[in-house]
């Protein structure tokens, strides 16, 4: 093999503090190694070049670029020597720049550094093949996993592009959390009146199956081919026959459940339809509150239905579906705020959350669109609104800025104004983040025209005095303690990952991080892409955000899934595992460990064998390493491969 | 040269703790063809106390000031004192204001006749006058002489009402002291304020904030510091003691602008009114004929140069002329290069102009 | 410093400051770029910033008895720098205003000075810097105030014993009496005349 090593300054980013001309200098004499450079910036159009040029001129078979991660310049260098006319897996990359130049000072250290993973890079190319790629169908269909604002954008551009969407949403009803606000800022415009028509288009798009109350029970596949199974809650009513006449739900003796749509302001029936624009418009039965469930006799819905259409006996159903693409769009749920003792924990029944604090002022609230406070009804004069509540705060580990808050609560003070116009509100607030177009303008207006008062500074409690409520609080800006009677107290509570999040993303294999948020594939660049191929992210799972940045997700993960979808075919990639029939010994060791059940059992002449489904495998490698026999190997990362680096590396 | 006249309103300070500014003021308008008519039996416009206390109070002060113009037919008035200037001005402009009006009206029992326009002796100086015709006065130049000008708060501020020159960098000041020859310095402190009237009931304010002042003047190198305003003028001057004492040891004299002008016009000490400032200026213009000498050598030797230059150039020109007269045998080539002569000619009986009028 | 309760805003003083300084306090976002360039900034008790504040919160009596109204220069730096475009120095005026009407003065000197020059003006027409200073000496106790500048001044013929007093002074005068017996103050002119003729006569015997 004739060896080409490249030594890329990348800048000063790795000539700063790596001798780059002296580790090519020791790279000359590798073994195979007949041509070895340093290069100002292999990446750029040049440095590309340069590396074309010198496995045209010295006949080389093989080249080692020393730069950055692979995770950012491998494909760039890998079609750079395609292009050469060499294998594309004829290649090899030290990293040199985030493992060395960028962790240590002493030159003289990295350089030796640098010089010892070339020359493991060096080894294992010695030892590389050429692999080629298979490619294989796809399938032109997208599951959605979320029917809120940000799953809604991205099924209806999908499928107004023409595939096929399967949409899975947990909750009765379509709409997420945008369903249950009243206005939206900073337009103030009526928000089921711009999400409803949307939310109809969903369920009358031909190219939409929507499965409400349902979740994703199993996803295997890979990219192009998923195979995904969707638990279908019972809801004891059958959607076929329910027309969502409701009068089920008015003639349902157990009037005391929880109800979830409006987040427990006020009290709702057992079978309920969450509210009049739901999507469907079916009737379901929350078990826990139906007194057949729990006292063995009522049956009155099933009485008065005039369709039959209530069946006690129904079970989950599954439903296997083959998608191409995912779009995750779970989105987010609010932290439990019960955890400040301070604010009442709860006890308090005129402290409320934001989201009840929006249906009371929504009109299709249990509350009629009125402000009362829940303890006595009465309409609140003064109402503080309290920012940052579970948002950065390390103590309660959320010390993450959740977004959209003080947007919200702007608006919240606005619409408090509106609806009682003698009305006067607080804003308690650390910090004013407003930085979308439009919105700070926003924040002044609630300020000079609606005259609410906020204070910068932080509530360190809220407890109850006669029918009002004192909150002690600071006004950092005045330099010190402050106090308001308060009738109602709004609660700005921050966001955090969606419930069951980490679960989910181990179902589709994405990561997440350490809040239960999924993870995109890349910060800047990759924003709605994960590290698992043809998963896509949309809305708040992937992080807190407000109802325009869901939208521009949902349509962004929507343009990644169309892309992808546009192919008829898709290249597998060749760095995957295979089996050496005659080493086996059918020990089961590698199906067991495989963590994408990329590994099945094959009987051979009576003898049981492993096989890998190539088009499954996803090379991570676990089989191989967990092979007693040495008998499953990943291509391109081989066992020899592997002792080939670390001899390089203990030659010294 | 066209004349100007104007109403004129010298403030209290001129006949007291200003004389200096108000005779320097005087000769200078006279020199530079402003008429000014006095404002008979003027009365205190009230000054920080006034408006601190009450705007209306101060208005009232002020209408009676106009009312006192208006009976003598005076239309536009000038005067020197920023302070003065504010709250002639604020009267004029709150006026809008029908509550206001009335408050007013309340304490001057009679009605209100405000048609009247305010502007200051620097305003005026630099804006109808203009540098060029100052500098056509000049006959004893400043050069040599280095100088920050101190504008103080008022005389740009607050912009909406004074509309004056750039409220953070003014330039008018710094105009019109090179226009006199002097070599005016960066001063980024020109429009800081200097305690105003604090320095009697809040002492420790005129030696902290004059005294930054000063300070920055004479780590500029500064030989003066040059005031248009009365107030800051004692702040800076009259106070050098209390400055010291607070722990700034500058020594450097503090004229009006119009002194300065009245010097380089040629004018007698006596208009000039030196004597009447409490730090001596004369070892600042020890310093700026030291310099002058200096840079008048430098100077004369590079405009001798120019000068033969030019004239070497002419002659080349001249010639040229003539010989394209002579092949051209007609009269087309004549005016050209007569236009060029005359040209080249003015150049340097204009820079003889600036020197000090030897010519 | 006390709990403010915030209930207690005092919006009928709001709007006073507002109606006088002709400033709506409420744009005013709390950047302290007023606070950064205030010369005066030392002497203070609240900074124009708190003050400024203090006002939105309708905070009355921590306002009028601040010594920081009193205090204020009027310098202009902080109106010419508001990114609101907020006239402070104009509010801070309006503050001293209304402090006075209430009978509140925050720094007792800076007012006897104000006083000083006023009568000063009122016994001649014109101020006379003399007579001033010896009215603030009179009304102080302080009696040595700038005493050691009278060596420098004197001599250079620039402060005159005698005031100038000009033909008009009654009217100056009457103009401050009228001021002084509270005329001119914004609750009775609003009121109308009717009311103004009855109470100017009552203030006056």
């Amino acid at each position: 093999m004739k060896i080409g090593v490249f030594i890329c300054h990348c800048g000063s980013n790795i000539a700063g503090t790596v001798d780059c001309a002296g580790v090519a200098q020791r790279a000359a004499v590798y073994p195979d190694v007949v041509y070895s450079t340093d290069i100002m910036y292999a990446c750029a159009e040049p440095g590309q070049d340069a590396i074309i040029a010198a496995i045209k001129e010295h006949g080389l078979t093989g080249v080692v670029v020393a730069s950055c991660t692979p995770r950012m310049h491998e494909p760039t260098f890998r079609k750079a020597v395609e292009r050469a006319g060499l294998n594309r897996y004829m290649f090899e990359m030290a990293n040199i720049r985030e493992h060395v130049s960028w962790i240590g000072k002493d030159k003289e250290a990295n350089t030796n550094k640098a010089a010892e993973l070339v020359r493991m890079a060096a080894a294992k190319l010695r030892l590389n093949r050429e692999l080629k790629p298979k490619s294989f169908p796809v399938t032109k269909r997208v599951l959605v996993i979320g029917g809120g604002v940000a799953g809604i954008q991205a099924a209806l551009d999908a499928a107004d592009a023409g595939l096929e969407v399967v949409m899975v949403e947990k909750q009765p009803t379509i709409g997420g959390k945008m369903a249950k606000l009243d206005k939206t800022f900073p337009t103030v415009d009526c928000s089921s009146c711009i999400l409803g028509p949307r939310m109809v288009d969903v369920a009358q798009h031909p190219n939409i199956t929507l499965y409400a109350y349902s979740e994703l029970e199993e996803v295997s596949g890979y990219v192009g081919n998923f195979d995904v199974k969707i638990r279908k809650k019972a809801t004891y009513v059958d959607w076929d026959k329910c027309t969502g006449c409701g009068l089920c739900t008015e003639k349902c003796p157990s009037k005391k459940s929880y109800d979830r749509f409006n987040e427990g302001v006020g009290p709702t029936t057992a079978i309920i339809i969450p509210f009049p624009q739901a999507i469907p418009k079916k009737a379901s039965i929350e078990r826990d509150y139906c007194r057949l469930f729990n006292q063995g006799k009522c049956g009155v819905c099933s009485k008065v239905c005039p369709t039959g259409a209530v069946n006690y006996a129904m079970q989950d159903e599954f439903v296997d579906v083959k998608v191409g693409g995912i779009v995750a769009a779970t989105g987010y749920d609010l932290v439990d705020w019960t955890v400040y003792g301070e604010y009442g924990a709860g006890r308090y029944p005129d402290v409320v959350t934001s989201l009840q604090y929006e249906r009371m002022l929504s009109a299709s609230g249990p509350t009629g669109g009125h402000i009362k406070r829940p303890s006595d009804g009465k309409e609140p004069k003064n109402v503080v609104f309290v920012q940052c509540v579970a948002s950065r705060d390390p103590s309660i580990g959320r010390p993450y800025c959740s977004g959209f808050c003080c947007m919200y609560t702007a608006k919240q003070a606005i619409l408090t104004k509106d609806h009682i116009p003698d009305s006067q509100s607080y804003v308690f607030y650390m910090d004013i983040r407003s930085p979308g177009k439009g919105y700070d303008e926003f924040t002044r207006r609630v300020q000079e025209e609606y005259g609410a008062k906020y204070v910068r500074g932080r509530v360190s409690m809220i407890y109850p005095k006669g029918d009002k409520l004192i909150v002690r609080g600071a006004d950092t800006l005045m330099g010190g303690q402050v106090e308001v009677e308060a009738d109602l107290v709004v609660l700005a509570v921050g966001g955090e990952a969606a419930a069951g999040s980490p679960g989910l993303a181990e179902k589709l294999r994405i990561s997440y991080d350490g809040y239960g948020f999924f993870m995109e594939g890349h910060p800047k660049l990759k924003p709605v892409e994960t590290n698992t191929a043809g998963v896509f992210l949309a809305g708040a799972c992937q992080g807190l955000k407000d109802i325009p940045s869901s939208v521009a997700q949902g349509s962004a993960a929507a343009a990644k899934a169309i892309g992808l979808l546009s192919r008829n075919m898709l290249d597998s990639d060749p760095q995957i595992a295979s089996v050496s029939v005659n080493r086996c010994v059918g020990c089961r060791k590698c199906i067991e460990v495989c963590p994408f059940k990329a590994i099945q059992e094959i009987d051979m002449r009576g003898q049981p064998k492993a096989e890998v489904i190539e088009t499954v495998c996803q090379g991570c490698g676990l089989c191989n390493a967990t092979c007693p026999q040495g008998a499953i190997q990943l291509s391109h990362f081989t066992d020899n491969q592997i002792l080939a680096e670390v001899e390089a590396l203990c030659r010294f | 040269m066209s004349r100007i006249d104007v109403g004129y309103f010298p403030g209290c300070s001129g006949l007291g703790t200003s004389m200096e500014y108000e005779r320097s003021t005087r000769a200078v308008c006279r020199e530079l063809g402003i008429g000014l008519r006095e404002i008979p039996d003027w009365n205190c416009c009230g000054s920080t106390p006034a408006h601190s206390t009450d705007s209306a109070l101060s208005a009232a002060l002020a209408s009676r000031v106009f009312a006192q113009g208006e009976k003598a037919g005076i239309g536009d008035v000038i005067t020197p004192c920023p302070s003065c200037l504010k709250n002639l001005r604020v009267a004029l402009e709150h006026m809008e204001d029908p509550l206001f009006t009335a408050r007013v009206e309340a304490l001057t029992e009679r009605p209100l006749q405000m048609r009247h326009s305010i502007r200051s002796v620097l305003q005026v100086i630099i804006e109808d006058v203009g540098t060029e015709r100052i500098k056509s006065r000049v006959r004893r130049s400043l050069k040599g002489l280095k100088v920050v000008p101190y504008y103080g708060c008022l005389m740009t501020r607050p912009e909406k009402l004074m509309r004056f020159d750039d409220p953070e960098n003014p330039v008018a000041l710094d105009r019109l002291l090179e226009a006199l020859g002097a070599e005016v310095l960066a001063f980024p402190l020109k429009t800081d304020c200097c305690g105003g009237s604090f320095a009697i009931p809040a002492r420790k304010v005129t030696p902290r904030l004059a005294g930054r002042i000063l300070d920055m003047a004479g780590e500029a190198g500064a030989d003066a510091v040059v005031v248009a305003c009365p107030l800051c003028q004692m702040n800076l001057d009259l106070r050098q003691g209390q400055i010291r004492a607070g722990g700034i040891d500058r020594v450097l004299p503090v004229p009006y602008f119009t002194q300065l002008m009245a010097y380089a016009f040629g004018l007698p000490e006596q208009e000039a009114a030196f004597k009447k400032l409490v730090q001596d200026v004369q070892p600042a213009f020890a310093c700026m004929s030291r310099r002058a000498a200096d840079i008048e050598a430098e100077e004369r030797k590079a405009a001798a140069a120019e000068a033969e230059k030019v004239r070497l150039a002419a002659e080349r020109a001249a010639k040229a002329a003539e010989k394209a007269a002579e092949k051209a045998g007609t009269k087309d080539a004549a005016p050209d290069g007569a236009g060029k002569k005359s040209a080249a000619a003015k150049k340097p009986k204009d820079k003889a102009d600036a020197d000090g009028g030897e010519a | 410093m006390e709990t403010v309760c915030l209930n207690k805003s005092d919006d009928a003083f709001v709007k006073a400051v507002e109606a006088e300084s002709g400033q709506r306090v409420s744009r005013c976002y709390q950047c302290g770029n007023c606070t950064a360039g205030c010369p005066m900034f030392f002497t203070f008790d609240y900074s124009v910033s708190r003050i400024m504040r203090l006002i939105q919160a309708g905070q009355k009596e921590q306002v009028l008895s601040s010594s920081a109204v009193w205090l204020c220069a009027g310098c202009e730096t902080c109106t010419q720098r508001c990114p609101n475009e907020i006239d402070v120095a104009g509010v801070m005026d309006a503050c001293r205003h209304i402090a006075r009407r209430e009978k509140k003065f925050g720094a007792r000197a800076v007012s006897a000075f104000f006083k000083a020059f006023m009568d000063s003006v009122r016994f001649n027409g014109r101020s006379h810097e003399v007579g001033t200073m010896a009215l603030y000496m009179l009304y102080t106790g302080r009696v040595w105030t700038d005493v050691e500048l009278a060596p420098k001044i004197l001599p250079k013929g620039k402060m005159p014993l005698l005031p100038h007093r000009i033909a008009g002074r009654k009217e100056v005068a009457e103009i401050i009496n009228r001021f002084n017996q509270g005329l001119s103050d914004p609750d009775l002119v609003r009121a109308g005349p009717a009311t103004h003729d009855a109470s100017a006569k009552e203030a006056v015997s």
